[in-house]
């Protein structure tokens, strides 16, 4: 078997690179090497990534024993724990402190507030253009506005916050030193906002968090701080950049557009199927450790192996979903892994279908004519993708 | 007695997986949606921790005498 070097090429415009669906075929436990910690497994089949994401014998927690070299990208293995490195039932006392605010219900409760956003930023981009820059029109704001609102983040800092995150999420696209310096700014950043809020508390979900830390001791002050990080720069990052990448997605497919224009009704579907089309992220991050030995598409990954699963080319396995690299907003079953799998199965998913509907509903129905105005650079070397900016005219 | 019961509302579910990995002993999967092991139970936090972290709140857990145990409102 061969072991490749991994991450493979990052290629433009969202593309995929077709080694993964070569694997898929041929080689669906494919051998890997990464930068630093040496070689793991990948996973790219709809049904070995959704073992590996929730089956118990797959540890995230291990990642961070002492002494563990696990295969990653940059030099250094992470030295602050956070809730994307933690198992049940660990991951489940932090999640559960907050996973009432973020359930489809109360997420519900905002979509009228998320209207409004968008309809004073599309006012805005009416007054001011054509063309405009979608990404910061609309893209960022959108749902910085909602996360700081809900964490109770002040949307004055996001300057600052937002040149940490962008940061945080790379891989190549910053340097070692400045990636760990921006989680660091990050923490102090949070950090300070908790000491803050503990001497005069708001009604919002840091506050939440500081009063099960100091009233009930259910979490630690690390804890505290990198759950308020995570929820900020995850809660940010990813709706972001995928209102530009679903914009930019169906500005190059007319038909769809068309298709959209005619039924807005399609919106829900439209937006479940560019969730499991496009490829956010879908780089070497988050692997799991095996703990016992486990079989996975006839390869035997055996305990203490790093095992990474690339969602985005199981979102395209053809034993799941008929012509997957077609979009298609028609499908009867959409079972996409977007927001993964599991115990960390993503927190704002509701949130985030919800901020995405409104989005893009609204944007098109503001300007049935818009298109694209010239070339869309992406940015490189994240853990997520999107368009630097997105250049529009109507 | 003493037992909890279960139920998945399998309309409503959308099979994150969530339940399966804070309770694995007591969900799996069927079909993409979740299902309970069993029914009736005995008393596990891990049983009430599953339904407080559905998103969807498709998890209703209650006590012998009916009384809904989680998720809470």
């Amino acid at each position: 078997m061969e072991t490749r070097s991994y991450p493979f090429a990052e290629l433009d415009h969202l593309e995929i690179n077709p080694v993964y669906f070569e694997l898929q075929r041929d080689e669906p436990v494919a051998r890997v090497r990464l930068p630093y910690g040496g070689e793991g497994w990948l996973a790219t089949r709809y049904e070995d990534v959704k073992t590996v994401l929730a089956d118990p014998r797959f540890s995230r927690a291990a990642v961070m024993e002492p002494g563990a070299d696990v295969p990653r990208t940059l030099p250094t293995m992470p030295s602050e724990t956070n809730i994307l490195s933690m198992d049940p039932p660990d991951h489940t006392r932090l999640r559960k402190l907050v996973a009432k605010a973020f359930t489809a219900r109360r997420t519900e409760q905002l979509r009228e507030r998320a209207q409004q956003i968008v309809d004073g930023l599309l006012d805005e981009m009416q007054a001011q253009g054509p063309p405009a820059d979608l990404v910061e029109a609309l893209a960022m704001p959108l749902p910085i506005t909602i996360i700081c609102e809900m964490l109770g983040v002040p949307f004055g800092d996001r300057g600052n916050f937002r040149a940490w995150s962008e940061a945080a999420v790379a891989i190549t696209a910053f340097t070692h030193e400045e990636i760990l310096a921006a989680n660091q700014s990050l923490r102090e950043y949070i950090g300070g906002l908790v000491e803050r809020k503990r001497a005069e508390p708001t009604d919002d979900m840091l506050s939440v968090l500081i009063a099960a830390r100091d009233n009930d001791d259910r979490l630690s002050e690390e804890e505290l701080v990198s759950f308020g990080v995570t929820l900020l720069v995850a809660g940010h990052e990813t709706t972001a950049n995928q209102i530009g990448n679903f914009v930019f997605q169906l500005l190059r497919r007319p038909d769809r557009l068309a298709e959209l224009h005619a039924d807005p009704s399609l919106m829900p579907a439209a937006i479940e199927e560019l969730l499991r089309f496009t490829a956010l992220g879908g780089s070497a991050g988050f692997p799991r450790i095996a703990t016992a030995e486990v079989e996975l598409s006839g390869v035997t990954i055996k305990p203490g192996e790093a095992v990474f699963v690339n969602n985005v080319t199981a979102n395209r396995d053809p034993s799941v979903f008929e012509n997957p690299h077609e979009v298609d907003f028609h499908r009867a079953h959409n079972p996409h892994i977007m927001f993964g799998h599991g115990a960390h199965h993503c927190i704002g998913a509701p949130l985030a279908r919800m901020e995405l509907q409104v989005a893009i509903a609204s944007l098109l129905k503001r300007f049935p004519t818009l298109q694209l105005d010239g070339d869309v650079t992406f940015k490189r070397g994240r853990l997520i993708r999107g368009p630097q900016a997105l250049p529009v005219r109507w | 007695m003493g037992d909890w019961t279960i139920e998945v509302d399998r309309g409503t579910c959308i099979g994150t997986g969530m339940c399966t990995s804070t309770a694995p002993d007591h969900f799996r999967l069927e079909g993409g949606t979740s299902t309970p092991v069993k029914a009736d139970v005995e008393p596990d936090d891990a049983v009430i921790d599953a339904a407080e972290s559905c998103p969807m709140e498709a998890i209703l857990v209650r006590s012998a005498d009916g009384t809904v145990l989680a998720p809470q409102p």
